[in-house]
C-alpha cells in the first residue's frame, strides 16, 4: 500500500466529515482504529487503499498495522459490493435447518460462491456467521432484511422475486 | 438526577401509563420481522376507531417464543396473540375489552410461559425498549440507587460473592470473586468491560438481553464499576447486531441526560462514562484478552494468562470484564438481597439461566429456568419436543467449544458442573436440538471447520491443530478415514486442547471428543476396512 504523509482526502467529499468527526471523539488516538475503519466502511460501503492510507496517517499508525487489522477482521472488506447483497446465515442452527442448500443453489443458479459478485456489479453473496437469528432458521438478509422460517422452495422463490428473475 | 426526582419521573410516567385502558406491546425484536408494520397497522386501527385516548400501541423487547412471532400481548389481561400480521390489527384492536381473537391466541397456561422462571427476561417484552422512562417505571435504577445512597463498594462486592453469581458467559467464574480482584487491585486508573460479543453461532441470550433491557445491562455495569471503582467502561457489541447496538446507543444518552451516567451520578461522588465498541466479526474476540486487544485497536490476538485482566487487562491497568448477562444479573441481586439469588438453583450453580433453544425443537427462542432443572424439562416441557415425529439424538450446548449429550442424559439437571461431567459446558446459553436426521461427524465438522476458520493464528497447536482435525473429520465424513485416522484424531485432539494458548484452541475439541465418547459408531461406521497386509488368511 502506498504511504504518503502528505496524503489528505478530497477536502469536499462530505462523508470524510463524518469518519474525521469519528477520529476526533476519539482524539485520534490508536484505538480509535477499528471505530474509524467502521465509520469508513459504512460510509463508502468498502475500504480502499486510499482510504486506508489516510486513516494510517491521520491516525499516526505504520500502514501495515491499519493493513494487518482490517484483514484480521471478516466484517471489512476491501472490494466494492454489488448493487444487491444476499447474506446466507452459516450459523449452527441455519446449518442444521440446510442453508448449504441454499448456498449450492446460488452457486448453480447465480454462479456465486461466498464472497463473490455477480461480473455486472449486481449482485454479491455473502455468508455470515450467525446474526443471532436463530429460532427462526433457516435465515438470509437479501439487502439486510430478515427472513427466516422458509423451505428451500419457497426461499429460492423470494430471492428470484427480489431480484426480479421470477420464471 | 436525585433519587426523589427520578422516582417522581418515574410515577409521573406510571400514571400517564395507566391512563389508557388497553395496552398493546408488539415484540420488537430481530426475532420478529415485520413488528413495525404491525405497529403501525395497529396504531392505524386505534386512530380509524379514535381510541387513541384509551389505547396505547408500543414496541416491546423479546416475548421469547420465537418460533410463533410475532407475538402481541394485550394488558391488562395477559391476552397474547401469535403469529400475527399486519392485517389482524383491526381485529385485535376491535377486540379490546371484549372476546380475545380466538385464532391468534395462544394458550395462557403453555408450559413455554409457565415452566419458566423470569428474572434477567423479567422485563423483556414487558417494557418498550427505546424508553428510560418505562424502565424508570418498572423500578429500574432503584438498585443503583441503593447502591449509592447506602452501600459501600465493599458492602457490593461481598453481596454479589454471597449470592454465588457465576460467570454467564460460559466459564463459570465467580463473578464475585473477580469483582474482589478488581476492587483491591491497586492503582489509579481502572477499567470496566461488557462482553457483548456473543460469537457463538446458535446462541442469541446477549442479543435479546440488549435489545430488550439495555438499561439493566448499563445498570448492572454501573452498579459494578461502583463497586470495583472503574471510572470509565466499554461495552464491545458484534456489528452484527446492529438493532442492539442502536438500543444501546439510545439508552446510553438517556442515562447521560438523566445523570445516570456521566460525573457525579445521581449526586454522588461516582463518576461513569461508558461507550461502545463495535466488534468486526471475529470469534476469538469473545476472549477476554484478545476482546481487550481489539478494544486497543488492534488484531483480536489472545495475550497469555496470567497476567488476568483483573490484574492487567486495558492499557495494563485492572480490569473488570463481565458478559451480558452477567451484568443484567446485578440489579435483581441488589434489589432481592443475596440471599433470595443463592436460593435459587442447584448447591454450586446458583439463580437462573437464559437459554437459546434451536434447532429440531418445536418452540425455538429464548427462554429462562431456575439451574438445575433437567434438560427433559427445558426441551419437551418447555421446549415443546421435537417437531415432524422425529427422536431426538442430542443436545448441543456451549456452541463450538462444548460438546454433545446424547438422549440417555436428558435427566440431568443443568449446572455447570453437571454438563461438565458429561463432557460438555455451559456455555453461553445457545442449547441445540439435534435429531436422528442429522449426522454427529455433519454437526462436528462443522464446528471444527468453524474453529479453524477463527482461529487467530498466534499458537500452533489451535492454528495448525484445528486445520488438521477438519481434515481428519473431513475423512469421516467422506467415508475414506482409517484406523490410523482415528488414532491420529484423537491424539490430535488432546494435543490442541492440552497445548492451545486461549480458550478458543483449549476447547475447540470438545465437540469431537464428546462425540467419540457419546457416537463412537458413528465414526467406526464411516472407517474404510484396514488394508490387507499381503497376509493370506486361511
Amino acid at each position: 500500500m502506498p504511504v504518503n504523509e502528505s496524503t489528505a482526502p478530497p477536502a469536499d467529499d462530505t462523508r470524510w466529515q463524518l469518519i474525521d468527526r469519528v477520529m476526533q471523539r476519539l482524539d485520534r488516538r490508536p484505538d480509535a482504529l477499528i471505530e474509524t475503519l467502521h465509520a469508513a466502511q459504512d460510509a463508502f460501503g468498502y475500504l480502499d487503499s486510499t482510504t486506508l492510507a489516510h486513516i494510517a496517517s491521520r491516525l499516526r499508525l505504520p500502514p501495515a498495522k491499519v493493513f494487518g487489522v482490517v484483514t484480521f477482521y471478516n466484517h471489512f472488506r476491501l472490494k466494492p459490493k454489488g448493487e444487491h447483497t444476499l447474506a446466507v446465515c452459516t450459523g449452527t442452527a441455519c446449518h442444521l435447518k440446510g442453508n448449504d442448500k441454499m448456498l449450492a443453489w446460488m452457486r448453480d443458479r447465480y454462479h456465486l460462491a461466498p464472497g463473490d459478485t455477480s461480473p455486472d456489479n449486481r449482485l454479491s453473496l455473502v455468508e455470515v456467521r450467525c446474526v443471532g437469528a436463530c429460532a427462526l432458521a433457516p435465515v438470509f438478509l437479501p439487502d439486510g432484511a430478515l427472513v427466516g422460517k422458509k423451505s428451500f422452495g419457497e426461499a429460492t422463490a423470494i430471492i428470484e422475486e427480489w431480484l426480479g428473475d421470477a420464471p | 438526577m436525585r433519587r426523589e426526582e427520578l422516582a417522581a419521573r418515574a410515577a409521573e410516567h406510571q400514571r400517564r401509563l395507566d391512563g389508557f385502558a388497553h395496552h398493546i406491546l408488539v415484540c420488537a425484536g430481530l426475532g420478529c420481522p415485520d413488528n413495525e408494520a404491525i405497529v403501525v397497522a395497529l396504531r392505524r386501527a386505534v386512530a380509524e376507531r379514535q381510541m387513541e385516548n384509551r389505547v396505547l400501541v408500543r414496541k416491546a423487547g423479546c416475548m421469547g417464543l420465537c418460533a410463533l412471532g410475532p407475538i402481541v400481548l394485550i394488558q391488562p389481561g395477559e391476552i397474547a396473540y401469535q403469529t400475527v400480521r399486519p392485517d389482524d390489527a383491526a381485529a385485535i384492536v376491535a377486540s379490546l375489552g371484549q372476546e380475545p381473537v380466538q385464532r391468534l391466541l395462544l394458550p395462557s397456561d403453555l408450559p413455554f410461559f409457565a415452566r419458566q422462571h423470569k428474572n434477567v427476561l423479567a422485563l423483556s417484552g414487558r417494557i418498550d425498549p427505546e424508553s428510560i422512562d418505562d424502565y424508570l417505571a418498572a423500578g429500574g435504577y432503584g438498585a443503583l440507587l441503593t447502591v449509592l445512597t447506602g452501600m459501600r463498594p465493599v458492602d457490593v462486592v461481598r453481596s454479589i460473592q454471597e449470592s454465588g453469581l457465576r460467570g454467564r458467559g460460559g466459564a463459570g467464574y465467580p463473578t464475585g470473586l473477580k469483582w474482589a480482584t478488581v476492587a483491591k487491585a491497586t492503582g489509579d486508573r481502572k477499567y470496566l468491560i461488557c462482553n457483548g460479543d456473543e460469537g457463538d453461532p446458535g446462541a442469541f441470550m446477549d442479543r435479546s438481553i440488549l435489545e430488550s433491557t439495555p438499561h439493566a445491562v448499563l445498570e448492572g455495569m454501573i452498579i459494578a464499576a461502583y463497586a470495583v471503582g472503574a471510572s470509565q467502561g466499554y461495552i464491545y457489541v458484534r456489528a452484527e447486531y446492529p438493532l442492539a447496538v442502536k438500543r444501546l446507543r439510545l439508552a446510553i444518552r438517556e442515562a447521560e441526560r438523566s445523570n445516570l451516567l456521566g460525573r457525579a451520578i445521581c449526586g454522588s461522588g461516582f463518576d461513569l462514562t461508558l461507550q461502545i465498541r463495535l466488534g468486526a466479526g471475529a470469534f476469538v474476540c469473545g476472549e477476554e484478552t484478545a476482546l481487550i486487544e481489539s478494544v486497543e485497536g488492534r488484531r483480536g490476538i489472545p495475550r497469555p494468562r496470567p497476567p488476568y485482566p483483573a490484574e492487567k487487562g486495558l492499557w495494563g491497568c485492572p480490569t473488570l470484564i463481565n458478559n451480558v448477562e452477567t451484568y443484567a444479573n446485578i440489579p435483581p441481586i441488589v434489589r432481592n438481597g443475596a440471599a433470595w439469588f443463592a436460593a435459587l438453583g442447584t448447591d454450586r450453580s446458583k439463580g437462573t439461566k437464559v437459554f437459546a433453544l434451536t434447532g429440531k425443537i418445536r418452540h425455538t427462542g429464548l427462554v429462562e429456568v431456575p439451574m438445575g432443572m433437567s434438560l427433559r424439562e427445558i426441551i419437551f416441557d418447555i421446549g415443546g419436543g421435537i417437531p415432524d415425529g422425529h427422536a431426538l439424538k442430542a443436545v448441543q450446548t456451549g456452541g463450538p467449544s462444548g460438546g454433545c449429550i446424547p438422549a440417555d442424559f436428558l435427566d440431568t439437571p443443568v449446572s455447570y458442573e453437571s454438563l461438565h461431567e458429561l463432557g460438555s459446558i455451559m456455555g453461553s446459553g445457545g442449547m441445540i436440538v439435534i435429531d436422528e436426521t442429522s449426522s454427529m461427524i455433519d454437526v462436528v465438522r462443522y464446528f471444527m471447520e468453524f474453529c479453524m476458520e477463527e482461529s487467530c493464528g498466534k499458537c500452533v497447536p489451535c492454528r495448525a491443530g484445528t486445520a488438521q482435525i477438519h481434515r481428519l473429520l473431513t475423512r469421516f465424513q467422506e467415508r475414506r478415514a482409517t484406523a490410523a485416522d482415528l488414532a491420529m484424531l484423537e491424539s490430535l485432539c488432546d494435543l490442541v486442547k492440552h497445548a492451545s494458548l486461549c480458550g478458543l484452541g483449549q476447547s475447540a475439541p470438545n465437540p469431537v471428543l464428546s462425540t467419540l465418547r457419546y457416537f463412537r459408531q458413528e465414526y467406526l461406521d464411516r472407517m474404510v476396512p484396514a488394508e490387507p497386509d499381503g497376509e493370506v488368511q486361511p
